[in-house]
């Protein structure tokens, strides 16, 4: 087990929150089709609000503090709050799409000592990069951003996602990101809004597109362990968690509601009501969020995956059941194997409803 | 043991999990937990306080003679100052400054 899994396992004994995914602002200057958010401001925390919060998280021991939006740069205040971030000593990373990064931002990013900048391209064809953000000129802006960011010293993940829009460009957009020196991750899930509309999910890449990501060797490494059926479940997976959300992490948004993930929006309590540990000890939601083992889950426990499915909690809330499957995951499970999940029989035997709409619950307290 | 001063460089990110402090080297993503000793090392390293000064703090709070002490510390201040993510001077802060300021 690597060190930084270890101290992984050790804030999950003690009910530590070492890592929170916080957005500054859902404001942004692109638009891009496939994103899940509203870019209105309906009230977002004032920069004292946030310095304070991010005391609170300091003290709680939160050590990963991903800075996140929207665009994060649409706030004139970003650089004090990584600024004071900084101080309190966390480990930040930052997501962009980097439009407004030149030299000088650049510059002020390394001497505040962010570790890591994900920044999103989603071509190596401007015109298709543009296309997707609906934001003339970005795919120029964003790569001079990573040039700035690379002659800094930075550390640069270049993110993509792959969806309709952009499936003939994943190999020219890896290959971009190798010839700017950076990381390349790309991420085939659309999810839907946060606010449970789904007609986005349109944009998702079709099914056989995973086939060819999953045996990219330059993506998934060892391609025949990554595509292995699945070894039989034993009693460790069983009685595991799915992931870290709402564990070991959850997610702030602008207006201060905390949720368990970015991707699982169940609200969890607000940082403007509630003190953040308080939240974070005694929520409700929290608290079943975190009770829920392999074992519990009415489909996927009984499932050849359950132990290797990446199925996502917050999709499947988002499908109207944070116990049941992810179908998005199914079909990852099923491309990536070639064995069909439970779920993906039961549907096939038509005793599964389809998609329903979520509407968010009232944060209870 | 001549006077010596440690401080933290600001390049580092530091928590305490559990009694261990967990630090990341921002310029190299290298990850460390330290011990309770090199905990409180790592806390004294205020480039106010004297290296001799923290040798005898650990004395006070743990069962080894001084000698081990001091050869402790100056392995463990060897180890993160070859990392960059503690700064040694034969002087106290005021003079580290500039040189923190230069790591950046």
């Amino acid at each position: 087990m690597s060190l930084l899994a270890q101290m992984n396992q050790k804030a999950l004994e003690l009910g530590v929150p070492i890592s929170v995914h916080l957005d500054i602002t859902y404001r942004c200057n692109e638009r891009c089709v496939h994103c899940y958010l509203e870019h209105d401001d309906l009230g977002e925390m004032t920069g004292s609000e946030i310095r304070d919060l991010l005391g609170q998280l300091s003290e709680v021991g939160v050590f990963f503090l991903t800075l996140s939006g929207g665009e994060v740069l649409m706030r004139r205040d970003f650089f004090e709050i990584a600024e004071h971030a900084r101080r309190l000593c966390f480990n930040v990373k930052v997501k962009t799409n980097g439009a407004m990064i030149r030299e000088k931002e650049a510059r002020r990013m390394v001497e505040l000592g962010i570790e890591q900048v994900q920044i999103s391209v989603y071509s190596h064809r401007p015109e298709v990069h543009d296309a997707i953000t609906k934001l003339p000129g970005s795919f120029k802006k964003t790569v001079e951003a990573i040039r700035f960011l690379r002659a800094q010293g930075l550390k640069v993940t270049l993110s993509n996602v792959l969806m309709t829009a952009n499936l003939a460009d994943s190999t020219g957009t890896h290959a971009l990101a190798k010839e700017l020196g950076v990381q390349y991750t790309l991420d085939p899930t659309v999810t839907p809004k946060m606010d449970g509309d789904i007609s986005i999910l349109s944009l998702r890449a079709p099914a056989s597109e995973l086939d060819k990501v999953f045996r990219n060797q330059d993506l998934v490494g060892d391609v025949e362990a990554f595509c292995a059926p699945p070894a039989s479940p034993d009693e460790g997976v069983m009685d595991g968690y799915p992931c870290s959300a709402g564990h070991t992490a959850c997610y702030i948004s602008p207006y201060g509601d905390v949720f368990p993930c970015v991707q699982f929006p169940l609200p969890s309590g607000n940082v403007r009501r509630q003190k953040f540990i308080d939240i974070w000890q005694n929520s409700r939601e929290l608290k079943e969020v975190r009770s829920i083992r392999a074992r519990d889950l009415p489909t996927c426990s009984s499932c050849a995956h359950v132990g290797t499915c990446t199925r996502c909690p917050g999709l499947a809330y988002m499908e109207g059941n944070m116990r049941g499957p992810s179908t998005a995951d199914c079909e990852k499970s099923f491309r990536r194997t070639g064995i069909p999940s439970a779920n993906m029989l039961k549907r096939a035997s038509g005793s599964l409803t389809s998609l329903v709409q979520i509407r968010p619950q009232a944060p209870i307290h | 043991m001549r006077q010596k001063y440690i401080l933290r460089s600001s390049a580092t990110a530091a928590r305490l999990l559990g009694g261990e402090m967990m630090i990341m080297s921002v310029a190299d993503s290298t990850f460390f937990t330290l011990n309770e000793v090199a905990t409180l090392i790592w806390q004294a390293a205020d480039g106010c306080t004297s290296l001799d000064a923290i040798v005898t703090r650990i004395c006070d709070q743990f069962d080894v003679d001084r000698e081990q002490a001091e050869r402790d510390v100056e392995q463990f201040v060897d180890a993160l100052c070859q990392h960059g993510i503690l700064l040694l001077s034969e002087n106290p802060a005021a003079d580290l400054a500039p040189v923190l300021q230069a790591q950046l």
